[in-house]
């Protein structure tokens, strides 16, 4: 396969783009704040997702959906990564479509996906416990109680948690933190007893939540796959989820640097424009070169999981970790060039900066994805 | 892509790779070690053993030493995709290239687009089948970066010109049988507008090559010599005093060259020739936390870059490729490449410091580091590719 777009997918790109630029500039996100929005995005939009066939990408044809791949999932959060734009489209229709349909048995599968696709279902993936990304630490606990489990512990960084329908909680049904066996998916109804929901206000002024789940009860038709032997599922989910997120991250970037160039084209210091000085020039050239570089990574890994998820946790590795610090140098060189302008609230280049911390930490930074490289090559 | 092509670029990998795996000699299926093990061609080349013999000669009469290049011209007629495709396949078993040469990544390009008829029927397959060896004549005592300021004079007498100057940094001219050279043929004209191109023999009368040693302790590249060098007028390629379009158009060739020099991809991963020097842990984790951690990244940017440069040739076959893009793939591959060896040198600690014995295979290593660090000045400067990148493809202002 070859790393350029299709014909077809650059169709999708233009009207995604077309669409997005239109609806959601970065003001969308600024008055989604300023105006502390209840939901967080909005809902006139998704139902303008799910009419494109944007909800249910991911979903097969016969649940309703388009039947797409992630390459096509990844074109579309690379166009919400130019515009910041808050949407349900990553955590219900990229990761939790990705756990439904990979994991789901088939009445699991024909009572959510549809819903996902018409876009009258939010769901997403309750994961982190700690600071920091580490799934095999997953510490909540589900213990057996008659025909179900009982659940109890917190979650951080649910991503829509508080205007989700559905969650997909990732919990320990065996063995202790760390260990890969014992990992269990269980789907959880927010309005369930002994479901608490903090909404979070982020950096990034996007949706996330905290939830804290004490003796929750879901019985067994509400496991996502197979007791104890989640690890994998979760896995390949996960990297599904690096992948989108890594493609929003090129799209942040690309526009976080397209902005700066435009502005060392027309600001003028000392009689010149400041783009003449080459101080500026090699820095703006290098990280040009750092963004086409993760552009390609991330095609790559979005290509691997389309040819096989099971196969493509190195490739995702690398371009998650790529994005992380892609992203990092463009929106810190975004406001130093700016100078004082790119400081002001004012200005969009702060918002560029604030999501792209948050992107860093979902599904693990830089860090944790340059170490799972190395214990992939076995050093 | 249809599906018959697609079931048809199917067959010719399963053709490709059972002939690789019967025609490939084992010998030739890991990185060469030296120079010496590389073979260039030329009027008096020599195998250095007998595999790399078989292995030129089948993959010449296949006219796989230059897979894309028309048949006519003693190439393999491959399409873009199939190329790809024989590529991957010589990968997978780590199958060094036949030939290294000058004329195959650098002239034959420009020929292909510049050269006239009788240019390309008499150079292109002699060039592919590893009868003639190039160099390249560009840089000069005074025009290093600013290449276009060189010097090197050819006047005009009847049907020839004559040819008085120097060169310098020419690689293997000592040798190089034939030299592409860029030459100045109007002194009065801008400096870009008096430059041809032009190709002579290295063993015409006033040519003479003296080798420089280099702090790797090695001599690749030598200083040129030409002294009323008589050379056809026909043998300029293009327009006599447009040479510097056809000059700047083999760079993009060079500078592709030379962004894929780094090792991507073949022999040991750096994590585990680093392993045997500095030690591991119980799990099998380096002794040296910021090494590995060091490395680790290397090895991110490593993958990223063979992505980039996948997507590059993709791109180039689409139609939609920047054609500065090489000077930002040369810059970076370089970069990286010197990242490669400085890695190396400190993995290996005293044991990568040795210059003369047996056990350090001549100091293999520590000569290689020091190569490396060529690699951001040859071809162009990491300085010129960023200010390449920065006015052609971003547009940023200035001079």
């Amino acid at each position: 396969m070859a790393l350029v777009l299709t014909e077809e997918q650059s169709m999708l790109r233009d009207s995604a783009r077309g669409l997005i630029s239109d609806k959601a500039p970065v003001s969308h996100l600024r008055s989604l704040r300023d105006s502390k929005d209840p939901t967080g995005f909005s809902r006139e939009l998704w139902h303008s997702f799910a009419e494109m066939g944007f909800a249910g990408l991911l979903v097969p044809e016969e649940f309703g959906g388009s039947g797409l791949g992630f390459m096509e999932a990844g074109i579309v959060m690379e166009e919400i990564g130019r515009t910041l734009m808050p949407s349900p489209f990553l955590a219900t229709s990229v990761v939790a479509a990705s756990a439904l349909n990979r994991g789901g048995n088939a009445a699991q599968k024909s009572e959510f996906l549809p819903k996902i696709s018409n876009g009258s279902l939010l769901a997403t993936l309750a994961i982190d416990e700690g600071a920091k990304h580490r799934p095999l630490q997953t510490n909540l606990q589900a213990v057996r109680a008659g025909n179900g489990f009982k659940l109890s512990g917190a979650k951080a960084l649910v991503v829509d948690g508080h205007v989700a329908d559905l969650f997909i909680v990732a919990a320990r049904t065996a063995g202790s933190a760390g260990e890969r066996d014992g990992l269990t998916l269980f789907l959880v109804n927010p309005k369930a007893r002994g479901v608490a929901i903090e909404r979070t206000i982020m950096v990034d002024a996007h949706n996330a939540a905290r939830i804290e789940l004490a003796n929750v009860e879901v019985n067994a038709d509400g496991v996502l796959g197979e007791v104890d032997q989640g690890a994998a599922l979760l896995d390949g989910v996960l990297d599904i989820g690096r992948g989108a997120v890594a493609a929003e991250m090129v799209g942040l970037s690309e526009e976080v640097f397209n902005r700066t160039v435009e502005y060392l084209k027309n600001r003028k210091q000392f009689g010149r424009l400041i783009g003449e000085f080459q101080a500026l020039q090699h820095r703006a050239a290098e990280l040009y070169v750092d963004i086409e570089i993760t552009r390609a990574a991330t095609m790559k890994a979005l290509q691997a999981l389309d040819a096989d998820v099971a196969k493509a946790a190195s490739a995702v590795a690398v371009a998650k970790a790529r994005a992380g610090t892609t992203a990092t140098r463009a929106v810190q060189e975004g406001v130093q060039m700016h100078g004082g302008m790119g400081m002001t609230d004012q200005f969009d280049i702060g918002f560029f900066m604030k999501r792209a911390r948050v992107c860093e930490e979902l599904f693990g930074d830089a860090n944790y994805h340059t170490e799972q490289l190395a214990r992939a090559r076995g050093y | 892509m249809s599906e018959t092509e697609t079931a048809d670029l199917e067959q010719f990998r399963n053709e490709t790779r059972a002939w690789l795996e019967a025609s490939c000699p084992p010998e030739m299926r890991k990185p060469a070690t030296s120079d010496t093990d590389v073979f260039w061609g030329g009027r008096n080349a020599k195998f250095s053993s007998e595999p790399q013999r078989i292995w030129f000669e089948r993959m010449r009469d296949k006219g796989w030493t230059v897979p894309d290049w028309p048949k006519e011209y003693g190439g393999g007629g491959l399409s873009a995709a199939e190329h790809k495709v024989l590529r991957t396949e010589m990968g997978r078993i780590g199958a060094r290239p036949p030939l290294s040469s000058f004329g195959i990544w650098m002239l034959g390009p420009a020929l292909l687009k510049y050269g006239n008829d009788a240019q390309k029927k008499e150079h292109l397959p002699k060039i592919a089948a590893g009868l003639i060896r190039w160099c390249q004549g560009y840089s000069e005592p005074n025009a290093g970066s600013d290449l276009a300021s060189l010097q090197t004079r050819a006047e005009s007498d009847g049907d020839d010109f004559v040819i008085t100057g120097s060169k310098i940094w020419t690689s293997y001219a000592n040798y190089a049988d034939w030299i592409f050279c860029l030459v100045r043929t109007d002194s009065a004209a801008k400096k870009h507008d008096g430059i041809s191109f032009i190709l002579f023999d290295m063993t015409s009368k006033g040519v003479t090559t003296k080798p420089i040693l280099l702090i790797s302790g090695y001599s690749p590249f030598c200083e040129t010599f030409f002294d009323g060098v008589r050379v056809p007028k026909s043998h300029v390629v293009g327009t006599v005093n447009r040479g510097w379009d056809v000059a700047k158009y083999l760079l993009q060739h060079e500078r592709a060259m030379i962004s894929g020099m780094g090792e991507r991809g073949v022999g040991r991963p750096l994590g585990q020739i680093a392993a045997d020097s500095v030690g591991s842990d119980a799990q099998g984790k380096l002794d040296d936390a910021m090494l590995r951690g060091k490395i680790a990244s290397f090895d991110v940017d490593e993958a990223a870059l063979a992505a980039c440069a996948e997507r590059a040739v993709d791109l180039a076959k689409a139609g939609q490729a920047h054609p500065a893009f090489s000077s930002a793939m040369k810059y970076y591959g370089t970069e990286l490449n010197k990242r490669r060896y400085e890695i190396l040198m400190s993995a290996g600690g005293v044991d990568a410091l040795e210059w003369e014995s047996e056990r350090s295979r001549q100091g293999a290593r520590p000569r290689a580091w020091l190569r490396t660090k060529a690699n951001s000045i040859e071809g162009g400067t990491t300085e010129v590719m960023l200010g390449i990148v920065a006015k052609r493809i971003l547009d940023l202002p200035g001079a």
